[in-house]
């Protein structure tokens, strides 16, 4: 049983499909990355999974399971509970993630108390064993801080002792190293990631940095306009992709090309609300787009671990199919 | 397939959006169409009104509304003590109304912005100046501060149109000067700079025009208090001096009769609050529309 | 003017610093930040040179101070051999011309209430005499070589998307032919897609107009594609400066190591062994003495801690400031392991 299943997941915000038929499955222990530029709908598919889409948006899906139990039907109650206990979620930015009026303590030990409980000592002392877990010196003086005393990077670090304070079956991290130094971004993943091992965690992590998933992930997940264009083994997606934008994507990176030579970037934008073309979505911009690519939808092609959304997917040489 | 792709919205002009915007908020649009009604009897308040405002009917005293017993279709509200028409006066002490509303909020929110723009941009002493004379104005009661200062000029509309422009001035001054301050950090601001405008191009072309939006909706509402004070001012017999028909000096001369004839007192008690109300309801449909922070 | 014209030298700038007085209260004296700390540097025509750093390393306000928005506290600052910080305003003014900026965020960057056209006629309003149809003509020139659309003239700046605002940032920039463009973080809040095709449009304009960039990021692997050299900065101070074959094939400095082995790197053979940086950035406010990177280096000592170490020349063009390069402490890295 996977820890957690999607099938046919989709919202949708008044006509605007933010998320498309899109199904994954996660499973226990997994590092997946979702993979995209803005408006792929990668941090809307997972904030659905977190039941955190508000109206107007309406999430629809043929199954949505975690560890088999189904969230659509279940009662809001439950599903909340849930939520914050067995699922949790770490944002972008961590400076506006965490409420500026309570200081970190109160905070760590307000989202402790909802989901678990005890007396007030045993909160506060698992409140430091959470800091010292994601590695913050001097955890007692830290639980007086306010938000604005702590940089960057330390606000994330606490957003992850939240996140994993009622030790979570699932982590979903949403860009959770963009707003932050270079430095300070290694030092979180490699935190992150050495909290997944240890609580074997499934851990969903959101960017747009390529070389970060390729680094990290196990498997990934290319988002274009709503829909997954590619999945598969994160090393292998990236050896050799087999969708023409996965491609693009990578060949647009600074690093795919040396010296001062021209990066290939594909022409156009992410087709929005009200441009989406017909037939594959990536059809304007692609460059091997042939007539029925313009008109027909392609299917995922594909065994299931290895999927690609083309009429034509690349071969070994990068070259499309006849 | 079917051919149902949504096209794309021509891209709106800032007036198209603004208009967007203002007419979802319903409330908004009846304050500014009985603004608009108000304001067409104020100016063509010779041709609408069907008396004089000083014509006085000695054989008609205190006649009251036509839909009453004893009352004229001549006269529409009915009289007051000295028989005039009570319709045309309040059409006629709309246009006094307005016209001091304008008056005061135009005088006040130029000096305001001038002041604030100053103030934001320069910063330093010249800040610390302007922004402690605002403080001091501040500390006073706006209405007593417009009464000192009616009683030292002398009773008189214009008067009393200064006072109330000197009394909001300090709400618009700082106004300004925070939204300056907001938009200097900006970087277009910067980059202006750099191409090498002038101090005076970057706060009238550069900055201004960024930081009308809660202006408007400022003087929007500041029109209401204008109308507010002046009738207070006027009930205090400080403001239009009799016979000029004024809204609160007519609440001020009929408050011997409200026992017996309580259209006299209530009729300009109405037109205040409902005009009050007319602006308020606009200027928040004005925010709604201007403020981007409250754009989804 | 027309002999240093021939001279390729476009920028020179010698030990510039910009040090803040800031209040701490009634009592305490004023504490000094020292948001630059001495930085030297040449650009040539039609040359990049990038600034890298985390944030708060003063590579902002280096940019803020070519482009002569702050003025340096100290140091000496010329532009073709004219010195930029004596000069009478009328002269800072025609000079200003020739350095223009290019900012990070496209969405702050544009003035809300104007149309593009008088975005970007706005440079020729202020600086020249042309009538309003010659502005009109070059504007329109200058959209279609940022590959903007002739219809987009009379437009607002929110109906358009990130890249195509910064294509407007950048137009305007070029609009009273400039010589240098300080580019502050310019493609670091666009898509990965969108960001190539700015990187693709500013080389493209570079060689068409010999332009030299002064271009500012974070973001190493945008750096190794543009630059032609870099700067390394740590809290206000110069670390590292050299070619960008130096830098990327033989860095030296404990902090460039540590920022390039924290870069995510997309093919496993180009990885390196990952240098686990303790702690955090210290506050400039109240920086650490010595080598201010002593509290998160691993090679640091006694020397580190106390003694404030300066550029040397390591080869031609290449310079570093560390002690434990210096004493020859450094063990080799290993690249190529995941």
């Amino acid at each position: 049983m996977s820890l957690l299943q999607l099938e046919n997941l989709s919202v949708t915000f008044g006509n605007f499909r933010a998320v498309d038929n899109i199904s994954y499955k996660l499973e226990e222990g997994e590092v997946l990355g979702i993979v995209g530029e803005s408006g792929s709908g990668k941090s809307v598919s997972s904030l659905s999974v977190m039941g955190l889409i508000d109206f107007p948006g309406k999430v629809g899906a043929n199954q949505l399971t975690f560890a088999g139990q189904d969230l659509q039907a279940m009662p809001e109650k439950q599903r909340r509970k849930l939520t914050g206990s067995d699922i949790a979620m770490i944002f972008q930015d961590p400076m506006t993630s965490l409420n500026p009026c309570f200081s970190v303590g109160y905070q760590i030990i307000e989202a402790l108390k909802t989901h678990q409980g005890g007396s007030k000592k045993a909160l506060k002392q698992r409140a430091i064993e959470l800091l010292t877990q994601v590695g913050i010196p001097a955890p007692e003086s830290r639980l007086n801080n306010y938000p604005h005393q702590l940089s960057g990077g330390m606000s994330q670090r606490v957003m992850i002792a939240m996140a994993i304070a009622c030790n979570p079956r699932l982590l979903i991290a949403d860009e959770p190293t963009t707003a932050l130094d270079v430095t300070i971004q290694a030092q979180i993943i490699d935190l992150l990631i050495e909290l997944q091992r240890k609580k074997k965690m499934g851990l969903v992590l959101i960017t747009h940095d390529l070389a970060l998933v390729a680094e990290v992930a196990h498997r990934v997940i290319v988002m274009y306009a709503g829909q997954i264009v590619e999945s598969g083994p994160a090393a292998e997606v990236f050896r050799t992709p087999k969708h023409p934008y996965t491609q693009a994507l990578l060949a647009s990176l600074p690093e795919s090309s040396s010296g001062k030579a021209r990066l290939e970037a594909l022409p156009g934008v992410v087709p929005g609300q009200y441009d989406r073309p017909q037939g594959c979505l990536l059809s304007p911009r692609c460059p091997y787009a042939q007539e029925q690519c313009h008109k027909v939808e392609p299917d995922n092609q594909g065994p299931l671990d290895r999927q690609v959304k083309c009429h034509t997917p690349l071969d070994s040489e990068g070259r499309p199919a006849a | 397939m079917t051919t149902n792709t949504v096209s794309a919205p021509a891209p709106r002009t800032p007036i198209q959006e603004f208009w967007h915007y203002f007419s979802s908020n319903k409330g908004a649009v009846a304050g500014l169409a009985f603004i608009v009604l108000i304001c067409f009897m104020a100016v063509f308040a010779d041709i609408v009104a069907p008396h004089s405002p000083s014509a006085q009917a000695r054989d008609a005293l205190l006649l009251p509304p036509a839909w009453l017993d004893g009352g004229s279709w001549s006269y529409l509200l009915g009289t007051d003590d000295v028989g005039r028409d009570i319709f045309s006066r309040l059409i006629y002490g709309a246009r006094l109304s307005l016209s001091v509303g304008a008056f005061a909020v135009t005088i006040s929110l130029v000096v305001g912005i001038l002041l604030g723009l100053v103030a934001g941009y320069f910063k330093g002493v010249v800040d610390i100046c302007i922004m402690r004379l605002v403080d001091i104005m501040l500390a006073m009661p706006s209405l007593l501060l417009a009464i000192a200062i009616v009683a030292i000029l002398g009773p008189s509309i214009f008067n009393a149109a200064l006072a109330i422009s000197l009394v909001s001035l300090p709400n618009y001054v700082r106004l300004t000067r925070a939204a300056t301050m907001t938009e200097m950090s900006r970087d277009y601001v910067t980059s202006s700079r750099v191409l090498g405008a002038s101090p005076l191009r970057l706060m009238f072309v550069c900055i201004l025009p960024n930081c009308l939006a809660p202006l408007i909706v400022q003087a929007t509402l500041g029109f209401s208090s204008a109308i507010l004070d002046m009738a207070a001012l006027g009930f205090l017999g400080l403001g239009a001096q009799p016979p000029t028909p004024e809204w609160g000096s007519m609440l001020a001369d009929a408050l011997q009769f409200v026992q017996r004839a309580w259209w006299v007192v209530t009729f300009p008690g109405l037109m205040i609050l409902i005009t009050v109300l007319a602006f308020n309801l606009m200027g928040d449909g004005l925010r709604d529309a201007l403020d981007p922070k409250l754009k989804q | 003017m027309s002999r240093s014209q021939d001279n390729a030298l476009i920028l020179n700038a010698e030990n510039l610093k910009q040090h803040y007085h800031v209040k701490q209260g009634i009592f305490k004296p004023d504490a000094v930040v020292k948001a630059v700390d001495g930085v030297s540097f040449t650009l040539e025509k039609g040359k990049t040179l990038a600034v890298v750093g985390e944030s708060g390393c003063g590579k902002s306000t280096l940019g803020r101070m070519l482009t002569m928005i702050e003025t340096p506290t100290q140091g000496q600052l010329a532009h073709l051999g004219q010195d930029l910080l004596t000069l009478s305003k009328d002269e800072q003014a025609s000079l200003r011309q020739k350095i223009q900026i290019i900012f990070q965020n496209p969405y702050g960057s544009l003035n809300p209430r104007k149309k593009i056209g008088s975005i970007l006629e706005e440079p020729l309003v202020i600086n020249t005499k042309l009538s309003k149809g010659q502005r009109k003509e070059k504007a329109l020139a200058m959209m279609a070589k940022v590959g903007l659309k002739e219809e987009h003239y009379e437009r607002y700046p929110h109906m358009f998307s990130g890249g195509q605002r910064q294509r407007i940032a950048i137009a305007r920039g070029l609009m009273l032919d400039p010589n240098v463009i300080v580019a502050d973080e310019p493609v670091s809040a666009l898509d990965v897609s969108v960001q190539a095709q700015v990187l693709n449009l500013m080389m493209d304009l570079q060689q068409e107009f010999g332009l030299s960039y002064v271009f500012i990021s974070h973001d190493l692997s945008v750096v190794e594609h543009i630059a032609d050299d870099v700067i390394v900065m740590y809290l206000g101070k110069v670390v590292e400066q050299g070619s960008r074959q130096q830098l990327f094939d033989n860095p030296k400095h404990p902090y460039t190591l540590a920022l390039l082995s924290s870069t995510p790197q997309l093919s496993p053979d180009k990885r390196r062994q990952r240098i686990k940086l303790e702690g955090e950035l210290p506050s400039p406010l109240n920086p650490p003495s010595g080598c201010a990177f002593h509290g998160r280096c691993s090679y640091a000592n006694d020397r580190c801690r106390s003694e404030t170490p300066v550029l040397n020349k390591a080869e031609e063009g290449h310079f570093i400031a560390c002690h434990a390069v210096e004493e020859n402490r450094l063990e080799p890295l290993a690249v190529g392991v995941a």
